[in-house]
């Protein structure tokens, strides 16, 4: 091979590595106007940012939650059929069988206006105006016991003042200071003693789809 | 695997009448070239394929599986959710090899159905702490320099169905939620840089623009480094499934953060904490307190074949044992094989591309004496971690947190061959 080839071959090598730096911007796209942003920009955040103007009672909440949520969800919020349960398992996290619903596990309020705001109702989302998810929230709040007077009002101006029980119940992800990731030893040979024996099967259950049986519990 | 071949062999019979009754019913003699007679009737009678023309040009503008391969198909489990509509379906593994994920096959998880976007009404909007606020078309996008990159999509919840034990009988279902794709795509950063970062930006919010508005916060540093704002898999546009006709690539990490429908990106200063990222993907222990922000898939590996729908139908000797194996945290340096329920372990060969976040392919060659097997595997990555036991995982971590539950799999083989999904001591 020529001097000249290997060169030209190691410029192709390391040019299909390594990725263009850009000397600037490339001048696509243009700005957004502000009316465009505000149509997109929904997302609210646990500090209160995004929250939009408005305000909703625990009494107009139930009346819209029963309209347009409680099909689903139910009129408590205790879900039907499989739908999500949206209130109750206050102290069920460390049990066998937790229940988590936005009273015992969901660490932020600002969480439920959004999610309600950008996703529900299912089927029909971005519909709610503003007031509405406040009142809806408010409500959720009174399922759980978090407020117990219906005529308590949600709004922008007192939204940051409550909080939910589960808010410290998160820490970070420890994954790579486990024993697990520590271990760098790959056993080879007799690494456990005895003969392995079956202690489960999947048969007993026979959930597999064809099988005739449905568990109760999934993903959701 | 009995009901599958039959229904090949159906569709045999049925082309033109011109199989012979005596093959139809030859069960495994057929299939394993064993003769009776004067020979193999697949070779003494001439076919029709061989005598007559078939489809033309024109027939298949679009190409599709042969009709043999109808039972090549995602499936999904009517019980774990209340909808199809939020729910999901699983990748075929046992009948797929190399490394490469069909497009059709790929599965599927969205929470509000799929959204069917005309990419001419499609626009990405960078938002927040930018220096200029922008609007992107898709022809404006096609103007960024490109990437292509070989990168696995898991689901956190894949295989969260085995926490408390066996449950499903194929690793279509207990494994499926996995696809490896190529991607071809513009560098995330290459956006960010062209709508100019103020210094306070650490976080993104993706956002999709389908009906569960799907969001997630993401934090800066990954975004700089291996992000892709993504339009092609495998070389064709993303189906509709995936996020056509724009989705976010986060190599490595869990993928409901791959944002599908891309419409866009915030920038921020903190994490917003949004449902997806505290009421689920978030890993509940024993204690009742959650790990949050969980976003790296750990090293991880199963035998695809045999496995409960792809059983040993040869009874004994020559046996190719194949899997997959991936790591969120760099490429799989090795997958090790026990046939005895984890006692004795031996290296299997990987096989084909190499990549960095990308599944690998394992095979395992070994002359089978026809006795019961407890067949698993083990994959050890790039940075050394190794795949764990499903029992040190549970004694770290309890039943509850339905995600990241990467423990290795066992496979029972039974001297018929039936494989069976067990646990052992
Ligand atoms: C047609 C049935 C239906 C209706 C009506 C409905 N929802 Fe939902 N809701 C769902 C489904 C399905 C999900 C889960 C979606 C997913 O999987 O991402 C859900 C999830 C939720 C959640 C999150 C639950 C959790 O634990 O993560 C909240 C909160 C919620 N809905 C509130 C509402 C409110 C408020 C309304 C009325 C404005 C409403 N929903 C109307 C079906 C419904």
């Amino acid at each position: 091979m020529s001097r000249f080839l290997k060169i030209a071959l190691l410029a192709t090598i390391s040019i299909s590595c390594s990725l263009p730096v850009l000397a600037g911007p490339l001048n696509i796209g243009r700005e957004a106007t502000s009316a465009e942003v505000l149509a997109w920009n929904i997302d609210v955040r646990p500090d209160g940012q995004g929250l939009p103007e408005g305000r909703g009672t625990v009494a107009w909440g139930e009346e819209v939650f029963a309209e347009k949520c409680a099909s689903c969800h139910g009129d408590f919020g205790e879900g039907v059929d499989r739908w999500p349960v949206l209130a109750g398992g206050q102290g069920t996290l460390a049990d066998e069988d937790p229940v988590k619903t936005i009273g015992s596990y969901w660490p932020y309020l600002s969480t439920v206006f959004d999610y309600v705001n950008r996703a529900m109702p299912f089927g029909e989302a971005q519909s709610l105006e503003a007031d509405e998810v406040y009142a809806i929230t408010a409500y959720i709040l009174y399922l759980n016991d978090i407020v117990d007077d219906e005529e308590f009002e949600l709004s922008k101006s007192n939204f940051m003042q409550h909080r939910l029980p589960n808010e410290n119940g998160f820490f970070a992800d420890p994954r790579l200071e486990s024993p697990i990731a520590e271990n760098k030893n790959a056993c080879m040979k007799d690494c456990v003693p005895g003969v392995a024996k079956i202690v489960m099967r999947a048969r007993t259950l026979d959930v597999t789809p064809d099988g005739e049986d449905n568990p109760s519990g999934g993903l959701n | 695997m009995a009901k599958l071949i039959d229904g090949t062999r159906n569709k045999l019979s049925s082309r033109r009448g011109f199989l012979k009754a005596g093959l139809a019913l030859g069960g495994m003699a057929a299939t394993t070239g064993a003769i009776a007679g004067e020979g193999d009737p697949a070779i003494l009678e001439k076919k029709d394929w061989v005598q007559y023309t078939g489809d033309g040009v024109d027939a298949r503008p679009y190409g599709t599986p042969s009709e043999f391969e109808e039972h090549v198909t995602r499936k999904n489990v009517a019980w774990l959710t209340a909808d199809p509509v939020s729910s999901v379906n699983f990748t075929p593994l046992h009948e797929l090899d190399g490394i490469i994920t069909p497009n059709g096959l790929c599965f599927e998880r969205h929470h509000a159905g799929i959204a069917e976007i005309d990419p001419a009404e499609h626009r990405l909007m960078i938002n927040g702490l930018v220096e200029k606020e922008l609007v992107f078309t898709m022809e404006d996008l096609m103007r960024f320099p490109r990437e292509n990159r070989v990168y696995f999509l898991e689901c956190a919840a894949n295989t969260g169905m085995e926490w408390h034990g066996s449950q499903l009988n194929g690793c279509q279902f207990t494994h499926g939620m996995i696809h490896n794709v190529m991607y071809t795509g513009i560098p995330l950063k290459y956006l960010l840089e062209e709508a100019g970062l103020k210094t306070n930006a650490k976080w993104l919010l993706p956002e999709g623009a389908d009906a569960s508005g799907m969001t997630r916060s993401l934090p800066l540093a990954k975004a700089l480094e291996d992000c892709l704002v993504a339009f092609k898999m495998n070389g064709e546009a993303l189906r509709p499934e995936q996020g056509y006709p724009l989705r976010l690539v986060v190599p490595g990490w869990e993928g409901n953060m791959w944002i599908k429908w891309l419409r866009r990106i915030e920038v921020g200063d903190q994490p917003w904490h949004h449902r997806e990222e505290t009421a689920k993907y978030t890993d509940l222990m024993e204690n009742g307190k959650a790990r949050h922000f969980t976003w790296e898939m750990d090293a991880k590996s199963v035998i695809t074949n045999p496995s409960p729908q792809a059983p040993l139908l040869h009874k004994s000797g020559h046996t190719v044992l194949s899997g997959i194996a991936w790591s969120g945290r760099g490429k799989v340096d090795r997958v090790d094989i026990s046939l005895d329920g984890g006692r004795n372990w031996r290296p299997a060969r990987i096989d084909g591309l190499s990549l960095d976040k990308s599944m690998h392919r394992f095979y395992y060659e070994f002359d089978w004496d026809g006795s019961p097997l407890l067949l698993q595997s083990r994959a050890i990555d790039s940075t050394g971690y190794i795949q764990p036991t499903r029992n040190e995982l549970r004694a770290i971590r309890g039943t509850n947190s339905i995600y990241h539950n990467n423990g290795i799999q066992t496979w029972h083989v039974k001297s018929d061959g039936e494989v069976e999904n067990v646990e052992v001591s």
